[in-house]
């Protein structure tokens, strides 16, 4: 994969230093025509502008808050960068209780070297992700570490959100009855970031699904959807969401495995690795348990977005099997569908 | 998908079942070699479709699980050793040796790699002339012929910093050990589609023959392995003890020339100790003597290794279909994929992970066992 940096001309005061040095991080001159000269153009808003220590932002009575690190490696990929994902995962995160996410604050850890062109790439995608989900980044931090102990640019975000009086949204609602619905293909992610990483070829690209959900929830609520549970699969994927979820509620879920939209490049790509997409990250697709009655109007606020065209009802909470989620197979038997132990492991043949 | 969805149809997978209903009569044992096989056995459910007269028990041609605890404590140390890259299989690194596992030593400073291909390793060692690379090469036939072509293209190239871990098995001595186990049940085999890929099945004809047992080679995809049980069960019922071809699309009755052509010159037969089985004559490749060099046994001076496998551990009756996974007492408590006593509970082939990860749900109790 060849990464386009082009699209990004670093401001003039910052052109002396084509790479990160340490004295981006030591809190002096370097530091502030950093903040100066890229953070606050890309991220400009009236709380960020203060440059006070903290922002000072308007609340509610609820707020929804979720914090993430990303260390993602390569930090560009298909479909996306570490950057557009540090917003995304923190914006979905937050939204995934049924909050508006509004505020963001973003701590970088950069590396001695790294490319200023590509931290200006970077965070440039951030403001425009921050723009996409209608959140402002507020406040930040940078620390700069010594060459080869970090790996480029590690980034935490914050996200805070706010939550209506009436929304109730946990992983502990989910009831038997209730509809599960997925809004698109699993798998995308994790398979666009290890065949980057392992350099393998497939038929075609690969990308990652990354983006903000919060629009597809807020669309959920507004259409009056009795919405039970919300999650986003990231990292061990849908079965470990579902799990998750069966746990927490006590129930039983049971899906039918042919109904859960995987794209054909990531299928043959996991079969040929000996992987299982039910065990891959995405990071731009939402699991919801709703009502029953409430399950095809769910289906069609989500295909109305471009993100969930490929929305589909893959099954139906339970009363038998409590904790544990049960798919019935291809080709009509049932199997236990469980959380991956640590990472999933390429087979040996 | 192509070559996927057309091998998981319901509806034809129904036909295959019906004529398996309508032909069987008795009750007959019968094992599928390749721990390939179990997985998606398990995975799909075709065990719980099958009528109850089919007993399906688990092989040994899971590779991880029988590597020798020698051979994979050889691998730690080996690892452990400063400058040296060792190269692996993904599912490798979970298995636990006498102590410890190739991720402890990688969290403890080893540089282990997970690689997609022995060439793989074979490209770090050109790129890393000052380091030595090793690779572990373990596995049945299926994997030895791209580990033959790396250790081949090491000495064409002339490096001297590539070296080979050798634990390979073979399927056919595997099959004779267990027809002539006094405690034998298994009356037919579903052999290892991908291994008769590479070897062909010739070799089986005399095994069919001396122990009066059907072998039908057998694919992976629930048609194909449906396809496998209904031909043996055709053969069991017409008393017939036969060598037969259910997976054509993928298998010749030579195999691949190329490829046995190429392991005859890299690999020689040995005996092999199978982890939990024992030793098996015959059952083994290492490297050929013109090939030596290449030998990561003979080029690092590993001493003072004292196995210790779990006395709980049932992993090698189950690898010799003695006793199926939940026969354990175990299973589920004391040996999990979280913590596992054996080889069997950690790789994705063992057939105990295939029965925690897939089977504990039973339709007709409701509930997990």
């Amino acid at each position: 994969m060849t990464i386009d940096l082009s699209g990004w001309s670093c401001p003039l005061p910052l052109r002396d230093e084509p790479n990160i040095m340490l004295g981006h991080g030591g809190g002096g001159k370097m530091s502030a025509e950093l903040v100066e000269h890229l953070f606050l153009p890309a991220f400009d808003n009236a709380a960020l502008r203060s440059l006070g220590d903290g922002a000072v932002v308007a609340g509610a009575s609820r707020l929804s808050i979720s914090t993430d690190s990303f260390v993602v490696h390569p930090r560009f990929f298909p479909g996306g960068d570490i950057g557009e994902l540090a917003v995304n995962g923190t914006v979905n995160d937050v939204a995934m209780c049924g909050a508006v996410p509004r505020y963001i604050a973003v701590a970088f850890i950069l590396e001695e070297g790294l490319p200023m062109q590509e931290l200006g790439v970077i965070v440039d995608s951030m403001a425009r992700a921050a723009k996409a989900a209608g959140v402002a980044l507020v406040t930040g931090d940078t620390k700069v570490v010594d060459r080869g102990h970090g790996d480029g640019i590690f980034i935490t975000t914050t996200g805070v959100g706010v939550l209506a009086d009436d929304v109730e949204i946990g992983p502990d609602r989910a009831r038997p009855g209730d509809a599960v619905l997925v809004s698109g293909t699993i798998g995308d992610h994790g398979m666009a970031i290890m065949s980057v990483r392992e350099g393998l070829d497939f038929e075609s690209t690969i990308k990652s699904d990354t983006a903000p959900l919060n629009h597809m929830i807020a669309t959920l609520l507004e259409a009056g959807v009795e919405v039970h549970t919300l999650r986003d699969p990231t990292r061990g994927g849908l079965a470990a969401t579902l799990t998750e979820i069966a746990v927490a509620s006590g129930v039983g879920v049971l899906i039918d495995e042919r109904s859960v939209p995987i794209d054909r490049v990531v299928q043959s790509a996991c079969e040929m690795l000996g992987m299982d997409p039910f065990h891959v990250a995405n990071e731009g697709k939402l699991v919801a348990f709703v009502a029953a009655d409430d399950a095809e109007r769910a289906l069609e606020v989500m295909r109305g977005f471009e993100i969930g065209t490929r929305a589909a009802i893959i099954g139906e909470v339970v009363t038998g099997h409590p904790g544990m989620v049960v798919a019935k197979t291809a080709i009509g038997s049932t199997r236990v569908i469980d959380t991956q132990i640590g990472e999933q492991l390429p087979r040996i043949c | 998908m192509k070559y996927l969805d057309e091998f998981r149809d319901p509806e034809l997978a129904r036909t295959l079942l019906d004529q398996i209903e309508a032909t069987v009569t008795r009750h007959w044992v019968m094992m599928e070699v390749c721990g390939g096989q179990t997985h998606s056995i398990i995975r799909n459910g075709i065990d719980k479709l099958l009528p109850p007269e089919v007993e399906l028990v688990h092989g040994p041609g899971c590779p991880v699980c029988v590597t020798p605890l020698d051979t994979i404590d050889k691998a730690l140390a080996i690892a452990s050793q400063p400058g040296v890259i060792f190269c692996s299989f993904g599912d490798m690194l979970r298995v636990p040796g006498s102590d410890r596992d190739l991720f402890r030593v990688k969290s403890e400073g080893g540089d282990v790699r997970v690689v997609y291909s022995p060439l793989d390793a074979f490209r770090i060692a050109q790129q890393n002339p000052d380091r030595q690379v090793v690779f572990f090469g373990i596995g049945f036939e299926t994997t030895a012929p791209a580990n033959a072509m790396a250790v081949h293209m090491a000495k064409t190239h002339g490096l001297t910093n590539f070296s080979m871990l050798v634990s390979h098995v073979l399927v056919p001595p595997a099959i004779e050990a267990i027809c002539s186990s006094p405690t034998n049940r298994v009356q037919a085999f579903l052999a290892a589609g991908h291994v008769c890929s590479v070897m062909g099945y010739a070799d089986y004809a005399p095994l069919a023959e001396k122990y009066h047992v059907p072998i039908v080679v057998t694919g992976f995809e629930p048609l194909d392995i449906l396809e496998g049980i209904r031909k043996t069960v055709l053969q069991l019922e017409a008393g017939r003890a036969e060598v037969e071809n259910a997976y054509p699309r993928a298998v010749q009755r030579d195999g691949n020339p190329d490829a046995r052509r190429m392991l005859a010159d890299v690999f020689s037969v040995t005996d092999r100790n199978w982890r939990g089985i024992g030793m098996i004559p015959g059952s083994g490749w290492e490297l050929s003597e013109k090939y030596r060099d290449f030998d990561a046994a003979y080029r690092f001076t590993v001493t003072g290794i004292v196995t210790k496998e779990s006395e709980i551990c049932r992993s090698g009756e189950v690898l010799q279909g003695l006793i199926k996974p939940n026969q354990c007492e175990a299973f589920g408590t004391l040996c999990t994929p979280r913590k596992p006593l054996g080889a069997t509970m950690v790789s994705t082939e063992g057939a105990c992970a295939a029965y925690y990860n897939y089977g504990r749900f039973t339709e007709s109790e409701g509930a997990p066992r």
